[in-house]
């Protein structure tokens, strides 16, 4: 597995707290305005169906373009190739990063000279280049400033949300209230302990 | 008992408290001992006063609310500085401390692990020392500390039930032949007990216990400190100094409090209690004309010996689902490997405990700064997967300590503590042994794939003002009271001579109990 060559901090607790419900309908006003705007429309056989207030959603950017939030998005599906995971939830990482680029000039410039730097390389547009290459320059660009940010971006914002919680089959904040009575120990293709090794089930 | 509010205010010119600095496993505990004889403490901590009720059942969130996030640096050859630069431990600052985090495994250092020295030999590269206390001593506060804690399978109480995750370490270690795996001992609740529930099974030890059914001192040794009207806590209250006077007898600290402004507390005695890296640092910072290398440094033994156990994971994937993140998260333990046995081409043992992770920790922690087909493919078989945590005795070294970074300062100005480890042979063969056996146990279980993890940011830091029967070897004696100053106490897991294959919080909890005891005794007779 490639590793990260000048392996940096991985730890970088995410800005907020994963959302129920991060993305939204696009409305007609988002649709129209000319600023950043990312879309999709879930997979009708998607586990995120339900967690999502429909099929169709939409990104809106503050900072980025909707081009260089589809080359983030796409770079983000390199580093994380989830074939099935849908691009909803990538979609929360260009979230993530479009927020960070707001509040920081810096992390602002890291990432459009990274997408520039991208789209040079892909003739003037990345999202062009056939998959198989792009996964060479995500590759060739391991410990730059772009790749350092968006992977530690990526790594939490990708996996911190309920709809990934839903596609990986994490329980997430199902367990809050315990599982004493939402199996637990319902695995059952291995034998059971036995009574001495384990203890009683409370009865309440 | 839930978390309440103080019966008494001690004035800061009241010198004749006990001040207790910090409240953990350590402080909390010997604060509320004091308090229940009758002693006045005042109980100061940086963190702040959050109830169990508030904790979170989100990974990423409770870290925030209740981890130390206040810099540190780490330097030296250990993974964890390559890996975590700025967070070499995983500990809380928040009233109760890290008991707060702590997942409630319970266990008695062996009595061989108090005589390592006698034991394994003098060791070269290591600063191994027998502790001045024996096991004999220990057991009874052992009992009491047991039986306070609810621990599981300890004077009558039942064990937990196994989770999924049990199931499959059971399954994999009666079939490699271990005979030693249960769901162990553990501080947590399996009946109702000590007016706290049962545990629910949530998953989120880590997290810090909603059902206040493991215990930690937050909602225990505090608040019965408090109803005693001999306690007052000060949370928000972050110690940068303590003091002496001419005759170099200690006489009080200085705090900032939660509005930023520089306090005096006097006081009678100071325990320090601020978990392995923050208690040297504050005695190294203290230092003054007379004591120029800190507080109680004249064995120069403040801040070295820095342990941290020796520590790896082991995850495995299966056909089958298992979702670890069911139920608690240490749900059971092998404890074969734990005895000395020099055959296996190291001194000291170490036990596998199921570790589990939510999907954020998961992914963070798997293999820090990894990407690719690989490593999603991993995450693809999260709800599949099994996890376990080796921990054993890592061996004290001088050069592993905790220095002063002059470079990088808290928000107070202060410089901050460095940590820097190199492990020695030992601790690199003892970890590639549990990396095999781990790994083992899962295949017998039929596992699929197994992912060999490296060590988090340490959540056992134990050593750097550890206890000696010669001033000369460390900085305490046999009842951490410090060899330099007689009215100054070490009551935290910084007094451990040695670091043992036993998770540590059992034995910080009994250390507080018996110092209780002996400080009481002593200022009974005026000798402190
Ligand atoms: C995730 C996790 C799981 C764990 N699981 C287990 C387990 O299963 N079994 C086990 O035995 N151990 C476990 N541990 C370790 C255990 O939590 C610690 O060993 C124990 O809490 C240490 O006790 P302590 O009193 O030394 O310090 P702490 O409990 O950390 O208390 C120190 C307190 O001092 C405060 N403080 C620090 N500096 C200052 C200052 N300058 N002024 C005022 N206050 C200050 C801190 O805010 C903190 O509240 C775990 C730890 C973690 C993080
Ligand atoms: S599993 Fe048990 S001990 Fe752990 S947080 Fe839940 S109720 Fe508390």
């Amino acid at each position: 597995m490639p590793a990260n060559a000048r392996s940096v901090p991985s730890i970088r607790p995410p800005n907020a707290a994963p959302a129920s419900s991060p993305l939204s309908a696009p409305t007609r006003r988002e649709l129209l305005k000319s600023t950043g705007l990312l879309t999709g429309t879930l997979a009708l056989s998607s586990a995120l169906a339900g967690l999502a207030p429909s099929r169709a959603w939409a990104l809106d950017l503050g900072t980025f373009s909707s081009h260089q939030g589809a080359v983030i998005l796409a770079f983000s599906r390199h580093l994380y190739p989830h074939p099935t995971l849908d691009d909803a939830v990538y979609a929360l990482v260009v979230k993530d990063l479009d927020s960070q680029a707001a509040s920081d000039h810096a992390v602002q410039q890291i990432v459009l000279s990274g997408v520039r730097q991208l789209d040079q390389v892909g003739g003037g547009d990345w999202l062009k280049r056939p998959p198989a290459l792009q996964l060479v320059d995500v590759e060739s660009m391991q410990g730059t400033p772009f790749f350092v940010t968006v992977r530690s971006t990526a790594v939490v914002a990708l996996y911190n949300n309920d709809m990934a919680f839903a596609h990986f089959g994490y329980g997430g904040q199902d367990g809050h209230l315990g599982y004493l009575h939402k199996g637990f120990n319902d695995l059952t293709w291995l034998p059971e302990p036995p009574d001495a090794a384990s203890g009683p089930i409370p009865p309440n | 008992m839930a978390v309440q509010g103080n019966k008494i205010q001690f004035a800061n010119d009241d010198a004749d408290v006990v001040v207790v600095i910090g409240s953990g496993a350590g402080g909390g505990t010997l604060a509320g001992e004091l308090a229940k004889k009758g002693i006045d403490v005042v109980l100061l901590e940086a963190g702040k006063l959050t109830p169990n009720s508030a904790f979170l059942p989100d990974e990423w969130a409770s870290f925030k609310q209740l981890a130390w996030q206040d810099k540190r640096t780490a330097s030296g050859t250990w993974q964890v500085a390559r890996d975590f630069p700025t967070l070499p431990a995983w500990i809380c600052k928040t009233v109760g401390g890290t008991s707060v985090h702590w997942a409630g495994a319970a266990l008695r250092i062996q009595p061989h692990e108090f005589k390592t020295l006698t034991t394994y030999g003098n060791l070269p590269g290591t600063n191994l020392l027998d502790w001045p206390l024996t096991r004999a001593e220990m057991d009874p506060y052992y009992d009491r500390a047991e039986d306070k804690m609810g621990v599981t399978r300890t004077h009558g109480t039942p064990g937990l039930p196994g989770n999924n995750n049990f199931k499959v370490m059971y399954a994999g270690a009666t079939k490699l032949g271990y005979q030693q795996c249960s769901t162990g001992h553990m501080a947590i609740n399996s009946v109702v007990r000590d007016g706290r529930t049962h545990c629910m099974q949530r998953g989120f030890c880590f997290q810090g216990c909603f059902f206040g059914a493991k215990w930690s001192s937050l909602y225990t040794e505090i608040p019965q400190g408090q109803a005693t009207g001999h306690m007052e806590l000060r949370p928000e209250s972050q110690v940068v100094r303590i003091e002496h006077d001419r005759q170099g007898k200690v006489t009080g600290v200085l705090y900032y409090d939660a509005g930023g402004r520089l306090m005096r507390q006097k006081a009678r005695l100071v325990a320090l209690a601020c978990n392995s890296l923050e208690s040297p640092r504050l005695l190294l910072n203290s230092e003054s004309a007379m004591f120029p290398d800190g507080l109680a440094n004249s064995s120069g033994q403040v801040g070295r010996n820095y342990m941290r156990h020796t520590t790896a994971s082991v995850f495995a994937s299966f056909a089958d689902k298992v979702e670890m993140f069911k139920g608690t998260t240490m749900a059971g333990i092998i404890s074969d490997e734990s005895a000395f046995d020099p055959k296996r081409g190291f001194v000291g043992g170490y036990h596998m405990e199921t570790i589990s992770l939510g999907l954020p920790f998961y992914t963070s922690f798997l293999k820090p700064g990894a990407w690719g087909a690989d490593f999603a493919k991993a995450i693809d078989a999260y709800a599949y997967t099994a996890g376990l945590w080796v921990v054993g005795e890592d061996m004290p070294r001088e050069t592993n300590r905790i220095t002063l970074n002059q470079d990088v300062k808290d928000q107070f100005g202060i410089p901050v503590a460095d940590v820097h480890v190199d492990d020695h042979p030992n601790d690199v063969a003892m970890r590639e042994h549990g990396f095999r056996q781990g790994a083992a146990v899962y295949l017998a279980a039929g596992a699929k794939q197994t992912y060999l993890v490296p060590p988090y940011p340490s959540t056992h830091n134990l050593g750097t003002n550890r206890m000696s029967e010669r001033p000369a070897d460390g900085v305490c004696n046999k009842h951490g009271q410090s060899h330099d100053i007689p009215n100054l106490f070490i009551s935290d897991g910084s007094q451990f001579t040695t670091g043992a294959a036993e998770n540590p919080t059992l034995t910080i909890v009994t250390l507080a109990l018996r110092q209780a005891d002996y400080i009481a005794g002593q200022m009974g007779q005026h000798a402190i």
